[in-house]
């Protein structure tokens, strides 16, 4: 392969792709938004460019054994919102985006139902639910049952196309470039609104599982999910919202696995060492099991700390047939955790399921980080529109939300795009843009340089060590996240010895570039926040308590002259009545 | 957990412009090597998803769990039927579990 490579930019082939509507990243979001298009209007051109294979990209590659959000009869969406605020502490959280969010998302499901998604139902033909709002699905084929509608609907899918860089006419964006990871080339997508749904960023902290072993990526959320997204618009000066709450889970140890289908999904209390069950007996005050969801999250990794570990998720109690519902489960969604389990030789009616604390991710469909946007999805950067775990503000998303997010981005792009002409292409921008692409590809064979693996390992450790990882039980302090700083431009600056010894390496360069404008912004948030309200997602080791004056969103936008990363704050607003800490 | 490949059941896709493992893996780690046979460019990068275990047409992709995280050997070879799916799983004491469902409606 190395033989094919160019040697010159000149080499490289250029692609020049219009389009009306172009989605960067064909997940789950990004397939109900091609589709809701083409509904709405069958002319329109829709253009996907996703990284991967559509068929099996982003986090639901290996299938879903629920769906996280689907309004059960005789509860409404307030009723959803009122519950997604009390998981995040009372907010603040954008109602206004979680409102909207909810009247759309029992439409998506019942379309995935439609177009062949087994939903399990009782006799009586009623979802299966198995918690509050999650209903049970078996989900293996949940990614290509949207890929295939979005093809039958007429999207125009480009695979193996790493976006990089949004397209600008001043401060409208219009379209997006990046590189096609088989054939080499460069692409210019040039659109008259774009939607961002790239999923969230997983690889800025080290999981524990990473020291030199052939489990780099035993991470829950896809490790091929970097925060592109988040990154093209930081460096157009898109503002972002709340980065801070970070999502930190409680997953199944030493193989990061969900634990809600065995919390949740068979009633399994979390316990410790001594047996305790810990909600129960150290959480009463919080709420128990009911305690909002970063408490839950948390306690795990408390227990840890305070020298009661292990801890566990009790499956001692569950029959033979209900293991056996389980593993299902799990080959529905994390299939290899039930390889896992075999390669334990573990049989958890006798020992219970070991848990721990996940490495933390910036996920906007699980807490609320990610793009501002306003209610027509529409993020600060014109014609740029965000939706799915890329667009912040709005948490616990999840399957039915992300998708419900898709096609309200669309509607919102398309109105927007009734208005607008494509202007004229940038050379200089394209030239540019096409030049840092392709330069770690073009240092020749002498260059001395930095393997994007060094630079990813380097930023990972010093994110978990500095930034709150998981190795520090998520805690972190001004002096750490000034340190965190200073080396993240460090490395920033020193992306110039990364080189690639093919297209795989360079798109892994560009990740660990990505990675690292995203990382800069989120510890800006952390050391913004001179507070601790979301213990373990967010938990500031010198300001342990919550201080009113944070009761607000914690905003930032980088700027475009100075590099800056400017913060500020904006007011919540309580549109959905009730009490904010209960469900 | 690492794909492994067996060299004398894989083919290499023939037939495909692209081998079916390489199209599919989202991370882009199953590459064909110079003797025409797949194998994963990077263990350590692999999220275990199973896709290219699941859509090889001959079974010779097999998931293994890395030895850091779990004992030798234990096995989950998916079988994909229309509208189907058959996962049998072996643990490392020898037994055997069958799974058998439903994937799709239509
Ligand atoms: C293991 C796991 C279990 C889960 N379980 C459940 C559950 O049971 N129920 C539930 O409701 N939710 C669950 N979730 C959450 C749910 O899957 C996500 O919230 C949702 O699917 C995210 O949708 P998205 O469209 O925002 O992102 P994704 O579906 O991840 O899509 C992002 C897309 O962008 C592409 N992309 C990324 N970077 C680029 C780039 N540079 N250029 C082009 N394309 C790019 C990716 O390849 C991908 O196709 C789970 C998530 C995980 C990881
Ligand atoms: S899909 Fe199977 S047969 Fe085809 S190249 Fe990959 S391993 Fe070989
Ligand atoms: S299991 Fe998934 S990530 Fe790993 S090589 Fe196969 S397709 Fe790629």
């Amino acid at each position: 392969m190395a033989k094919d490579l160019p040697k010159d930019l000149k080499d490289i082939p250029t692609e020049v792709i219009e389009t009306d509507l172009l989605i960067v990243g064909g997940g789950n979001a990004g397939c109900f938004a091609a589709i809701e298009a083409k509904k709405l209007n069958p002319n329109l051109r829709v253009t996907i460019m996703e990284k991967a294979h559509i068929s099996r990209s982003g986090a639901t590659a290996a299938g879903m054994d629920a769906i996280n959000t689907y309004i059960p009869e005789g509860k409404t969406p307030e009723d959803l919102v009122r519950w997604s605020r009390s998981q995040v502490g009372g907010g603040p959280i954008r109602e206004d985006l979680a409102l909207s969010n909810a009247q759309n998302l029992n439409e998506a499901v019942e379309d995935l139902e439609e177009w062949g998604l087994p939903i399990l139902r009782d006799e009586e033909g009623n979802a299966q639910y198995r918690g509050g709002w999650d209903v049970s699905i078996h989900g293996e084929q949940l990614k290509p049952i949207m890929a295939e509608k979005a093809m039958a609907m007429g999207a125009e899918v480009y695979n193996r196309i790493a976006a990089t860089s949004l397209l600008m006419d001043g401060d409208r964006c219009v379209g997006a470039m990046g590189f096609g990871v088989r054939d080499g080339k460069f692409y210019i997508f040039r659109a008259k609104a774009v939607i961002v749904s790239t999923g969230g960023a997983c690889g800025l902290y080290k999981s524990y599982t990473s020291d030199a072993t052939s489990s780099h990526h035993q991470t829950w959320m896809s490790p091929f999910n970097v925060g592109t997204g988040y990154a093209m618009g930081i460096r157009q000066g898109a503002e972002m919202t709340s980065l801070e709450q970070r999502w930190v889970a409680t997953r199944t140890k030493d193989f990061c696995g969900p634990v809600d289908t065995i919390s949740v999904g068979y009633k399994s209390s979390i316990t410790n060492a001594r047996g305790e069950r810990i909600l129960q007996e150290r959480y009463a005050h919080l709420g128990g099991d009911k305690a909002p969801r970063y408490i839950r999250a948390n306690a795990p990794m408390e227990e840890w700390l305070a020298g009661r570990g292990p801890t566990y998720a009790d499956t001692t109690h569950m029959t033979p047939e209900e293991v056996k519902d389980m593993k299902t489960d799990y080959l529905n969604e994390r299939p290899a955790f039930v390889l896992f389990l075999a390669a334990r030789g573990q049989d958890i009616t006798k020992d219970p399921i070991e848990i721990y604390g996940s490495d933390p991710y910036v996920v906007g469909g699980h807490t609320q980080s990610g793009y501002w946007v306003d209610i027509e999805r529409m993020t600060t950067v014109s014609a740029l529109f965000a939706a799915g775990e890329t667009a912040g503000g709005n948490p616990n998303k999840f399957v039915g939300g992300c998708a419900a997010e898709g096609k309200l981005a669309t509607r919102g792009a398309v109105k927007y795009m009734a208005t607008v002409t494509l202007p004229e292409l940038d050379t200089q921008q394209v030239e540019r843009e096409k030049e840092r692409i392709f330069a770690p590809l073009l240092r020749g064979p002498e260059f001395d340089g930095v393997s994007q693996t060094e630079m990813e390992e380097r930023m990972q450790r010093l994110m978990d060590e500095y930034a709150g990882g998981t190795s520090q039980f998520y805690r972190t302090n001004e002096e750490r996240l000034d340190y965190a700083l200073k080396h993240l431009k460090m490395l920033r600056d020193q992306t110039k010895f990364l080189y690639a010894k093919d297209l795989h390496d360079l798109m892994n360069a560009h990740e660990v570039i990505d990675r690292l404008d995203v990382a800069e912004v989120l510890v800006h948030h952390l050391k913004f926040r001179k507070e601790t309200r979301w213990q373990g997602w967010q938990t500031r080791s010198d300001y342990p308590d919550t201080d009113p004056k944070f009761d607000c969103f914690v905003e930032s936008r980088r700027n475009k002259e100075t590099g800056e990363i400017e913060m500020f704050t904006r007011p919540y607003e309580q549109i959905v009545p009730g009490d904010r800490y209960q469900p | 957990m690492p794909p492994r490949v067996d060299r004398e059941k894989c083919d290499g896709c023939k037939a495909e412009e692209e081998p079916l493992c390489a199209q599919i893996c989202p991370g882009d780690l199953m590459v064909l090597g110079e003797n025409k046979k797949a194998y994963c460019r990077a263990a350590r990068d692999c999220w275990d998803c199973m896709s290219c275990t699941k859509v090889c047409p001959v079974g010779a992709i097999e998931t293994r769990a890395p030895y850091q995280l779990g004992y030798h050997v234990a096995k989950l070879i998916p079988m994909m039927g229309t509208n189907t799916i058959t996962w049998t799983c072996i643990d490392i004491n020898g037994k055997v579990e069958r799974f058998r469902y439903k994937n799709r409606t239509t």
